[in-house]
Parts: C-alpha cells; sequence; structure tokens
C-alpha cells in the first residue's frame, strides 16, 4: 500500500492547540473591550472550533489532497458533454492580473475602464459567435443561464399580452433545462425523440400550442447529433407564436461553422467553462451568458455594459423593461477574463479550427470503437457520441463497470447512463486538445476492457484496483447521511 | 489546417490518417449533416488572434487600465471587502487536479475535491452554529433567494418578509427569481440603521413562509436575531439569516439564535475581489430541511474495503434524477472557491479568524470615531456594528463627487447609499478590514473631512 492509499485524515484532525498558519500586524489603533462595542449578548462565549495547525500542515494537507484527485492535467477525460478541454495557463495568469483580480464592482466607473472595455468586447465576440443580438454576461452556470433565458422569454410574451405557460424539451435534453422551466415558472411538456434520437416532428406539432413559451434544444443534441431538421422545428416553434431557446452545451462543435441565431433560435447560452476553456475548478465557478434577437433586448438583466460617443464604458441600469438582476454585481468577472483570454489565443479562424478538430477526434473514436461496443446512431456524429455498453451485459458487465475499469488505466471515464433514452450509455467527447496517440490509446484499452468482460468479467467488476479508494456505499451514504465531521 | 495552434495536436499527417481511419474524404464531409441554408460562410467578427507575447502586452494594458487594491486604499464595502488573503491560499488553488477536474462524479478518483468539500461543509456548520450546509452556491444573494424558494417550499406558503437592511442587490435577485416563482414579497423598513421590528411584527402573518435578515446588514449594524426569531416562530414561519463569515470570529452563530437558515458569501474568506465575481455564496440548514436543501452536498462512507471515503449524496433532490421536481435548478457549485474559503480558515484557524475579527472591529471602530470628528459629517445611526458603517455628509454633497476627488488622491471611497436608497443622498457606507493602518485611516478621515467642509462652502 503506498502513501496514499492510506486513509487521509481530516483537516481537523490535525489539530494540536498552540500552533499557528497565520501572521497578522498587531492592532496599530486605540482598542476597547469587543464588550463595550457590541452587546455582550450578541457575543460568542467560545471561539468556532477550528483546527491549529501551521503553514506545513496547510500545504501537506490540500496538496495531499490534489493528488487524490483527477484534472484534465492528469490526463484524458472524455466526460461527454462537459467539453473536458485543455485548460490554458495563460488564463489562470490573466485573471489573477491585480487590475483585474483587485478592482471592486463599487469603484467609479472611470477606475475601471479596462475591465468594461474586455467586458464590452466578450459582449460581442459572443453575438458574433451566436449570431446573436446583444449579450448579458451575469448568469454564473449553464443553469443560470436557461432561467435568465426563460425569464426573459416569460417577460417578452407578458409584454405582447399573452400567457404562455409551457416549455417543451425532448426527453433527451439535459436535468437542468426542466428544472429551470420550472423555476421560472413554467410548465415543461416532455416530446420523445424519433428512432434516429431527433426531435419527432409529429410529436412537436401535436405539442405546441397558443400556451407554448418556448422549445428548449441542444444542438447538436446530447447524442452528438445535428438536427438537420432544425429550420422546420424552428418554423414549427415560431408559427405556433413560440421562441427557441438555444442550451450551448455543444457549442464546441459548431464555432464558425453555424450559428443558432441562423438556425432560428432566439435565445442562446454558452458555457464558458466548457466552450471557452476557463476551468471548471472542480464544479465551479463557470459562467453561462446569455445572448438574444433583437426583440428580446429590452428584457435583458440590467445592468449591461455600453458604450459612449466618446469612447468611454458604462453600466446601463436605464432598462424599464428589464427582468432585473440575475446575479449579484456583473457576472463572473474573474472567468470573463480567462474566456476572453482564450478568444485572443484563437481569433476567428482558430475558434472554427477548434471545432473542426474536435468532431474529427469524435468521428475518429467512433469508427474505430464501432467493431467492438454498439453505436446505436451510425452516421457522422459531431463533437461527441454515445455508444451502448449493452452488449456486455451478457456476461454480467454495466457501463459502471466499464466506467471503473477505465479507472485502473488512468482514464477519466466517459459520461454514463446519459441520455436516458439509451441504454448503457457511455457518452464520449474527446475535444480537440488531445492527440491521435492518446484517442489511439484510449481506444485499445476500451477494447482491452470488452474483451476482458468477456473472459473474466470478475476483473471488471471489482475494478477499480489502483485508486485510494475503491467502489463506495453510496446507498448507506443517502440512507444514514454524514454530512459534516462534527469534530470541530 | 495550415493553422498551428499550440493547444491542438492534429498535425496534416494525423487528419489525412483519421479521415482515412473514418472513410471521409474531407473535414468538410463530417457536417454534411447540417443544412446549406444555415451554414455560416464567412469570417466571423470576434477579435482577432494574438501570439502570447502581444495577448500578454494587451492585457496588462486592461488590467492598467483599472484602479486596483494593491495601489489604491480601499474603504469600499457593502458586499465586498478587501481584506488580507493569506499567500498560501493561491498557491494550493493552483494545484491544477483541483482546478482542471470537473464535479466528482467518479469518486475513486475525486477524494481530494471530496473531501475538501466535506471539510467545507463541516467548517460552515462550525461557524454558522448549523446542523447541515451544502457543496455552496454561486454567491450570497444567490444563497439568499434560494433560501427564500426552499422556505416558500417547506411551509407551503407564498409569502416572504424581507427587511430593507438586506443588500440591495439580493432583494432585487430574490424579486427576479420571486417573479418566477409566483411568490409574494414584503419589504419592511428600518430604524436607528436596523430592522423596524414593529413594522416587522405588523408584516408577519400566518401566511408568512419566512422573514429574511442579513446581519450585520447593508448598513453594516448588527440585527437584533433574538429578538426577531419569536416574531416568526410565533406564526410557524422560518428564520432565514445571511451573515459574514468573518464576524462568526466574535459574533454568536446565527444558528444559536434559532435560525433554520443561514447563508451567506465566503468572499471575505480568502476569495479575490474580481470585480464582485466569482465568490462562493454557502448554505446551512436545520436537520429538518436537510432534504430541501439545494445543490450539491457531499456525504461520509466507507468503501468495500471498509476504508473512510466521501460521495456526492442525497442525489434523490436533483435534477438529472428529478427533472422538472428537482428542489431547484442549480446542478453546480463553486468548489474552488470554496477550497479558498476551507484553506483560509485552515490557515486562520481557531485564534486567527478570532485576532482577524477583532482587528476589523478595533479599526473600524477608530475609523468612526476619527471621521465623525470631522465638521460637517455625523453618523445618523447609532446601532452596534461590526467593521462597517454609515456617515451622513453636510446636505446637499455629492458622494459620486467625492469619490471621484478621493481616487484623485489614491482612495477608494465608500459606498454612495442614495443609489440604492433614496432617502439616503448624501450617505456613505465605509468599510475598515484588518488590512487598513491607522496611517490610512487618519488620512482617509482628514481628506474626507476637508472634502466635506469643501461642499459644505
Amino acid at each position: 500500500m503506498t502513501a496514499t492509499h492510506r486513509e487521509k485524515a481530516l483537516i481537523f484532525e490535525l489539530s494540536k492547540p498552540g500552533r499557528v498558519a497565520y501572521s497578522l500586524p498587531p492592532c496599530d489603533v486605540p482598542e476597547a473591550a469587543p464588550e463595550d462595542l457590541i452587546p455582550a449578548a450578541m457575543l460568542r462565549e467560545e471561539p468556532a472550533k477550528l483546527p491549529e495547525l501551521y503553514e506545513v500542515d496547510v500545504i501537506r494537507h490540500y496538496t495531499e489532497l490534489s493528488r487524490r484527485n483527477f484534472g484534465v492535467d492528469n490526463g484524458f477525460y472524455p466526460l461527454g458533454s462537459c467539453t473536458m478541454k485543455y485548460n490554458p495557463k495563460i488564463n489562470e495568469d490573466t485573471a489573477r492580473l491585480s487590475g483585474f483580480a483587485g478592482i471592486h464592482p463599487y469603484q467609479p466607473e472611470e477606475s475601471i475602464q479596462g475591465a468594461l472595455e474586455l467586458m464590452h468586447t466578450l459582449q460581442n465576440d459572443l453575438a458574433a459567435l451566436t449570431g446573436m443580438d446583444q449579450m448579458t454576461l451575469q448568469p454564473a452556470a449553464g443553469a443560470h443561464g436557461e432561467w435568465t433565458g426563460l425569464m426573459m422569454i416569460g417577460a417578452y410574451h407578458e409584454s405582447r399580452g399573452e400567457k404562455r405557460t409551457k416549455v417543451i424539451v425532448p426527453d433527451s435534453s439535459h436535468g437542468t433545462n426542466p428544472a429551470s422551466a420550472t423555476v421560472a415558472g413554467f410548465e415543461t411538456v416532455t416530446i420523445k425523440s424519433d428512432e434516429r434520437g431527433m426531435v419527432d416532428l409529429d410529436a412537436l406539432r401535436a405539442a405546441v400550442g397558443s400556451d407554448t413559451a418556448a422549445l428548449m434544444l441542444t444542438n447538436p443534441s446530447t447524442l452528438g447529433l445535428f438536427e438537420e431538421q432544425i429550420v422546420e422545428i424552428a418554423r414549427i416553434v415560431h408559427e405556433a407564436g413560440g421562441l427557441l431557446y438555444y442550451d450551448g452545451a455543444n457549442s464546441n462543435a459548431i464555432m464558425g461553422i453555424t450559428r443558432p441565431g441562423d438556425m432560428g433560435f432566439d435565445v442562446v447560452h454558452l458555457n464558458l467553462h466548457k466552450t471557452m476553456s476557463t476551468p471548471h475548478g472542480g464544479g465551479g465557478p463557470g459562467a453561462g451568458p446569455v445572448g438574444v434577437k433583437s426583440k428580446l433586448i429590452p428584457f435583458l438583466p440590467k445592468p449591461v455594459v455600453g458604450l459612449r460617443g466618446d469612447g468611454t464604458y458604462y453600466f446601463d441600469y436605464e432598462r424599464p423593461d428589464s427582468i432585473g438582476r440575475v446575479k449579484a454585481f456583473y457576472g463572473n468577472f474573474g472567468i470573463l477574463v480567462r474566456a476572453y483570454t482564450y478568444i485572443r489565443t484563437y481569433g476567428p479562424e482558430g475558434l472554427k479550427h477548434v471545432s473542426e478538430c474536435a468532431v474529427l477526434n469524435a468521428n475518429y473514436m467512433m469508427h474505430r470503437l464501432a467493431p467492438y461496443y454498439e453505436i446505436p446512431y451510425p452516421g457522422v456524429c459531431k463533437h461527441e457520441f454515445v455508444m451502448s455498453g449493452r452488449g456486455l451485459k451478457a456476461y454480467g458487465v454495466r457501463t459502471l463497470d466499464v466506467a471503473k475499469r477505465l479507472l485502473d488505466f488512468g482514464y477519466h471515464p466517459p459520461t454514463i447512463y446519459f441520455p436516458l433514452n439509451v441504454e448503457e450509455c457511455m457518452m464520449i467527447e474527446p475535444t480537440e486538445t488531445e492527440s491521435k496517440e492518446t484517442l489511439d490509446a484510449f481506444i485499445e484499452t476500451m477494447i482491452q476492457i470488452a474483451e476482458e468482460a468477456k473472459m473474466n468479467p470478475e476483473l471488471v467488476l471489482n475494478a477499480p484496483y489502483s485508486t485510494v479508494v475503491r467502489r463506495l456505499d453510496e446507498t448507506t451514504a443517502a440512507r444514514k447521511p454524514v454530512l459534516n465531521c462534527s469534530c470541530g | 489546417m495550415a493553422n498551428l495552434h499550440r493547444y491542438i495536436p492534429m498535425t496534416e499527417q494525423d487528419r489525412t490518417d483519421m479521415l482515412s481511419a473514418i472513410g471521409a474524404a474531407s473535414i468538410e464531409e463530417l457536417f454534411r449533416d447540417i443544412p446549406e441554408e444555415i451554414r455560416y460562410r464567412g469570417t466571423l467578427p470576434v477579435s482577432p488572434a494574438l501570439d502570447e507575447l502581444s495577448l500578454l502586452a494587451h492585457m496588462k494594458e486592461l488590467a492598467g487600465r483599472n484602479a486596483a487594491s494593491d495601489s489604491y486604499t480601499s474603504f469600499l464595502g457593502a458586499g465586498i471587502y478587501d481584506h488580507h488573503i493569506p499567500v498560501v491560499i493561491q498557491h494550493l488553488i493552483s494545484r491544477s487536479e483541483f482546478y482542471t477536474a470537473y464535479t466528482p462524479y467518479q469518486p475513486e478518483i475525486s477524494q481530494g475535491e471530496l473531501q475538501a468539500i466535506f471539510e467545507f461543509q463541516s467548517y460552515i456548520c462550525e461557524l454558522t452554529g448549523m446542523a447541515v450546509a451544502n457543496a455552496s452556491m454561486y454567491d450570497g444573494v444567490t444563497a439568499l433567494s434560494e433560501a427564500g424558494a426552499l422556505a416558500a417550499g417547506a411551509t407551503k406558503r407564498k409569502q416572504l418578509v424581507i427587511s430593507r437592511t438586506v443588500h440591495p442587490e439580493a432583494r432585487q435577485m430574490f424579486g427576479t427569481m420571486a417573479r418566477g416563482l409566483g411568490l409574494e414579497i414584503i419589504e419592511v423598513g428600518y430604524a436607528n440603521g436596523v430592522t423596524d421590528l414593529d413594522a416587522l411584527q405588523a408584516a408577519v402573518s400566518a401566511n408568512t413562509a419566512a422573514v429574511l435578515i442579513q446581519s450585520p446588514n447593508f448598513f453594516g449594524a448588527l440585527e437584533d436575531l433574538a429578538a426577531i426569531e419569536p416574531i416568526i416562530h410565533g406564526v410557524k414561519g422560518l428564520l432565514v439569516v445571511s451573515t459574514n463569515p468573518i464576524t462568526m470570529g466574535l459574533l454568536k452563530p446565527p444558528g444559536r439564535l434559532g435560525a433554520d437558515i443561514v447563508v451567506g458569501d465566503a468572499q471575505p474568506l480568502g476569495i479575490p475581489q474580481s470585480l464582485g465575481g466569482p465568490t462562493c455564496g454557502f448554505f446551512a440548514v436545520a436537520e429538518p430541511l436537510m432534504r430541501r436543501m439545494p445543490g450539491r452536498i457531499v456525504g461520509q462512507t466507507t468503501d468495500k474495503d471498509g476504508k473512510r471515503g466521501f460521495v456526492l449524496t442525497l442525489q434523490a433532490r436533483e435534477q438529472h434524477i428529478r427533472r422538472e421536481k428537482a428542489t431547484s435548478n442549480i446542478c453546480s457549485n463553486q468548489a474552488l472557491l470554496a477550497l479558498c474559503a476551507s484553506i483560509y480558515l485552515s490557515t486562520m484557524g481557531k485564534t486567527g479568524l478570532r485576532e482577524t475579527a477583532g482587528l476589523n472591529l478595533q479599526k473600524a471602530h477608530y475609523a468612526s470615531n476619527e471621521i465623525a470628528r470631522q465638521q460637517g459629517i455625523t453618523l445618523p445611526f447609532s446601532a452596534p456594528f461590526f467593521n462597517e458603517f454609515v456617515i451622513q455628509l453636510p446636505a446637499g454633497t455629492s458622494v459620486k463627487d467625492i469619490n471621484s476627488k478621493l481616487l484623485k488622491d489614491g482612495f477608494l471611497g465608500g459606498y454612495d447609499l442614495g443609489l440604492a436608497y433614496p432617502e439616503l443622498g448624501g450617505h456613505m457606507l465605509i468599510a475598515v478590514t484588518e488590512k487598513r493602518t491607522k496611517a490610512e485611516i487618519d488620512a482617509f478621515a482628514g481628506r474626507l473631512g476637508e472634502l466635506a467642509d469643501d461642499s459644505d462652502a
């Protein structure tokens, strides 16, 4: 057993009274007793039970935690729908420049002109990329963008004196789509996909009506397929008086090749932590800017960044029809700096090249894996594809087991059991930043695991073997929750 | 394909080999499923590419046109604070195993992140005095809105009472969210800088889902939670408290004063100001509300060898299972910034957090005394405060103009309260953290006095 395989102590378990890891200045102003400044009843009777450590304890603890974690820098991470591309280091450096990291949201506008210019340029770049007329940078994540977009769609219909209560989503959509619709006050109508995983036009025609507020769609879909009938879909929804919402989770497939605005979408969100390489951060922070066509501009959250005739930038709050505020201050500015940096490393031709390479990588993997795993939707895929592990069920091996076995080979597994309409689903997204050698090695591993499943299923069923912990008991975790250590 | 780019490994040879494996003649063929009428055939009008040297120069030029807190002396707070960030934090969160990972869906290779979140939840419970905390939320403002939504769901009541002393942007955001959810919001005014308890009592009824209070409130004043608690619990509603985690070094936790939900923003705990984002909201509840919490939650369990480990848990609440019936649409957390907060608390420890809170308290009170001594400046409120307080400038003074002048002298002046409270024109909200020295406070007070005197004349 190597050192990293030992049970890791909690930070609280390292505490020893009398140690410090901080260095604070002495108080250089006249001091009063706290109880002379604040009523004694409001004061803590004893200090919060935080650990007492010295600096090396802190460094070693979190360094060891980092070694028990797997990121894109550790290896191939083909987690479908999450676009786990390389996170450029220059992004991290620019976001940490003190002129970006050390500024306050309520400083005088004249003292943050550089930041405002960056936001204004990014608004325009993202609008151009998506074919939209105006952007808001406020939403903090994709789901937050969905909710923001749906609130605008609600306000738009209301401004026309229409009461439209229903949002249509395909059964292959991300779970956040219906959840966001609920929070925005809509009822969700789920429609079945056709046998090719596409929107079933008859089901759509039957679902739309005078109560349709919007259709939410990901294109390419969560199956990695382009909705070839998108123009007809848009026509059906628009003719019923509804709007089209574009979930931009899969935008890495289409930059410079086609734009949601040209497909007929009215509202779009982008996930900057996916397409624009700002890191996922272990689950956040991200950013989910939203773009709209001109008829929805009045409803954008306020403020948006504006440019005056004299060349100065400002926060525009004079927006009487705005849905209001959706986030404190102006959004996740530090993430916006990273996304802007990323765009400037590529420019327009480079971004198109990104999508071309992402799509070529995905198609290459799909073709090479097709003899070994079932590909439910053959043909061309976009930036990702799905395959089914159901062929291995005969040997008692499920997709979950394949995923766990991949851990032993140093890979992050694909997204599994999503979308729900493919049995034993694996969703693979290689991204453009992986080499042919990396893809080939992963493919060989997948072929080997398929072979293992047939010849020696126990080997796969008991995986992983090499990780710091093995399969965890999730049932007990949920039934008898232990959610903090109560050891402070 | 002549593009060579340092993030893309595709060579001409790779492209040829891969296309041939697929059986396609060109990359263009892979896009044959996109109808020609919607193909984009031009060059996108996005900003052009720059080489690394030029890009660094461009970004430094943009950053250089902002007045940053390392070269300006800040007395600006109002939700985002200029606290000291211990140097270890940036080193540790720059470990790319943390920042290049996604949500820990595969627990066996994500134990580092999962344990870090479990420790964050433990820290938040200890600070707030609550039973359970989640893995974090977008920011404190979102956390407060989600708390209001949770309270409405848990009590099956549609009306929420919020104090006007809650951060104006939190009230705006909650207003947006309440419209979507069909909730009614009643705002209650203030007296002497704190929530008007008589007005609160009058607003609360058997229809009230919750009272939403911030303490220290937007004016920096400490709310009397012990007096507010029976008002809402008397009608079986919930008490939601938003707080500043640094104050927990000195103040009694809201959980000990009867709060049902405690939220706030962890920005003061080692997170850069960054124009207000990204920060990290925290969200903690009393035990009975555990399964109604929004967001991710990490729990402890064991692996098949009996070893302690951590997993995402209570996922039956979440949208990938519950879809439109989920407790919230939020499926992410601010993991990297929750990590900042945890490292901050680990570094400060038991004595450091208390000492930091003490420095804030002492320096802010010294500053308020010094500023109040200036001709023409008064302190309109006498409620107890922590590190932030309101001053009143002479009638007719433009806080905006004063702040522009202060900027020229190297100061970031306080928040212009007239922007959010029409009745408080000429009032400024001043924050003083442990970073401010006596010399800086003296100089700021003196300069404010001169400017107040000028505008008086």
